[in-house]
């Protein structure tokens, strides 16, 4: 199971600089379990703790947000792609 | 004589984290480099402010409150915009049965008819400080028409970016001047991811993200100009739509900083916000004691309030708990009722988010959160005919006759 992972510049600065990472996982939580354990330093700013407590970031299944799919449990398909997004922003 | 090119005589100020507190110089970003939290400015705390009277002699616009607006030294854009009429309504007092009501007028805001005139103001001149050739923004309707109004006042392109259900009074508006206008077909906040995603790969202003610390600033002179304009004194309350929330938590901001600054003394007004039952993740929050937000999909006839993901949501809460006010959400029924109660009592003919105002406004007096002693300023962000759509003209005995005297005359016979 192949999942593309996406990651903003502002959090591409905390994983070497890449903006797109391959993981596996059956889930949403795992797939970014996975890219955290790849990039430690994500972990405290997109962990699913954080994100529940701050809502900073915004976690997208292929464009569409997760919490509209069962969140951090939605199931993932090979082939998936994920977007981490910044939630400051509109309005 | 020196002639000053456009946003080289401003300086952003720089920024902080509200989170984490990690500072950075001035710059087109939204979110904190570290923790992703929300940048905001910082304000130099030995700056002059002016005295009451300063202000009052100062030209009627916005920039009357420039030492608390994000930018030092002199801006050169939108110098216009601001200073709406707040203007008491007494019929409407009556109906509600409270003291006195106020209405802040934004529906005759410079140059495009809505609130979103004030944070375009001064978004579009930290852009051209910071170098920004082109501005943009994600929209649901009210603000695309403000940043193309201001853009092509500027001479800066616009890129606009829109669900495909914005009014099209308000489609035309923006194209009119100017703007690149691209409708998607989705929600606002399929509109908003997407503008994220451009602000982080291309070099454009997007007033509403990666200038909105600079942007958001704007709202609080609604609540500077309320305080001026009643006489530099404070209302009991206020009430306000939600749709990102930015403008009730700036309403809060506004007013502390202006009992903080000694500008007026008394107490900060109890906030109350105001959103449609088809989209009201805040006011659900508030009603529910709640601190988290629960993102909805939107569905409400009131589209400029259409935010099912609200950015600054749980700033909002926060706002409207510490002034002591609450929220109300109404239905499209009561929100389209409220604009034509609003019209033939005051005159001021609103879109479907001053209904929104009006509706949660009765709801709140049936409630008795809006009580006989008080004094009330009810937010109208924008004007009726950018909806006009929205009031059914067959709701209306609108005659048709011949040229002959005596059909007038049995037209008003009645």
């Amino acid at each position: 199971m192949a999942i593309t992972v996406h990651l903003p510049s502002l959090l591409a600065r905390h994983a070497a600089g890449v903006r797109t990472h391959l993981v596996g996982g059956a889930t949403v939580a795992e797939a970014l379990t996975n890219l955290t354990r790849d990039f430690p330093e994500l972990d405290r700013r997109i962990s699913e703790a954080t994100a529940a407590r701050t809502q900073f970031v915004l976690v997208y299944l292929n464009d569409e947000d997760v919490r509209h799919h069962g969140g951090w449990t939605a199931p993932l398909r090979d082939g998936d792609e994920i977007s981490l997004v910044s939630a400051i922003a509109g309005g | 004589m020196t002639v000053v090119a456009p946003g080289r005589s401003v300086r952003p100020l720089p920024l902080r984290c509200g989170h984490c507190g990690t500072t950075t110089p001035a710059s087109a970003q939204a979110a904190c480099p570290e923790c992703l939290g929300p940048l905001e400015p910082v304000y130099p705390p030995d700056r002059a402010r002016p005295s009451r009277a300063e202000i009052a002699a100062r030209p009627p616009s916005l920039w009357r409150y420039r030492e608390w607006l994000p930018l030092a030294g002199v801006p050169t854009l939108s110098l216009d915009t601001g200073f709406t009429p707040l203007v008491e309504a007494p019929r409407l007092a009556g109906l509600l049965g409270v003291a006195r009501v106020w209405i802040k007028n934004d529906t005759v805001s410079h140059p495009s008819l809505s609130f979103k005139d004030r944070v375009v103001a001064t978004a579009i001149n930290a852009a051209a400080a910071l170098g920004l050739d082109r501005i943009g923004c994600a929209s649901t309707g009210n603000l695309a028409v403000a940043v193309a109004a201001h853009a092509a006042r500027a001479g800066l392109p616009a890129v606009i970016l829109i669900p495909d259900t914005v009014e099209p009074a308000k489609v035309i508006a923006t194209a009119a001047a100017g703007a690149r206008v691209i409708r998607v077909r989705g929600t606002y906040d399929d509109v908003n991811r997407l503008a994220v995603q451009l602000a982080d790969r291309r070099r454009i202003g997007i007033v509403n993200v990666n200038l909105r610390p600079y942007y958001g600033e704007g709202s609080k002179t609604v609540a500077f100009e309320i305080a001026e304009q009643l006489g530099w004194r404070l209302p009991d309350a206020v009430v306000a739509p939600m749709a990102g929330g930015s403008l009730l938590s700036k309403l809060h901001k506004g007013f502390g900083e202006f009992l903080s600054d000694g500008v007026v003394a008394g107490r900060a007004p109890r906030l109350y916000g105001a959103q449609a039952a088809g989209c009201a993740p805040i006011a659900a929050a508030v009603t529910a004691g709640s601190w988290r937000i629960n993102p909805v999909v939107p569905d409400t006839v009131a589209r400029s309030l259409a935010i099912g993901a609200p950015a600054d949501g749980l700033r909002a809460v926060r706002a409207i708990a510490d002034s002591g006010g609450w929220a109300a959400a109404v239905g499209d029924d009561a929100l389209l009722e409220a604009i034509r109660i609003l019209a033939e009592h005051s005159g001021v003919f609103a879109e479907t988010a001053g209904g929104v105002a009006l509706a949660a406004a009765f709801d709140l007096a049936r409630a008795g959160r809006l009580g006989p002693a008080d004094d009330v300023v009810l937010c109208i962000t924008a004007h009726g005919l950018k909806t006009p759509e929205a009031i059914a003209p067959d709701q209306f005995d609108l005659p048709v006759i011949s040229t002959r005297l005596a059909d007038v005359e049995r037209a008003i016979a009645d």
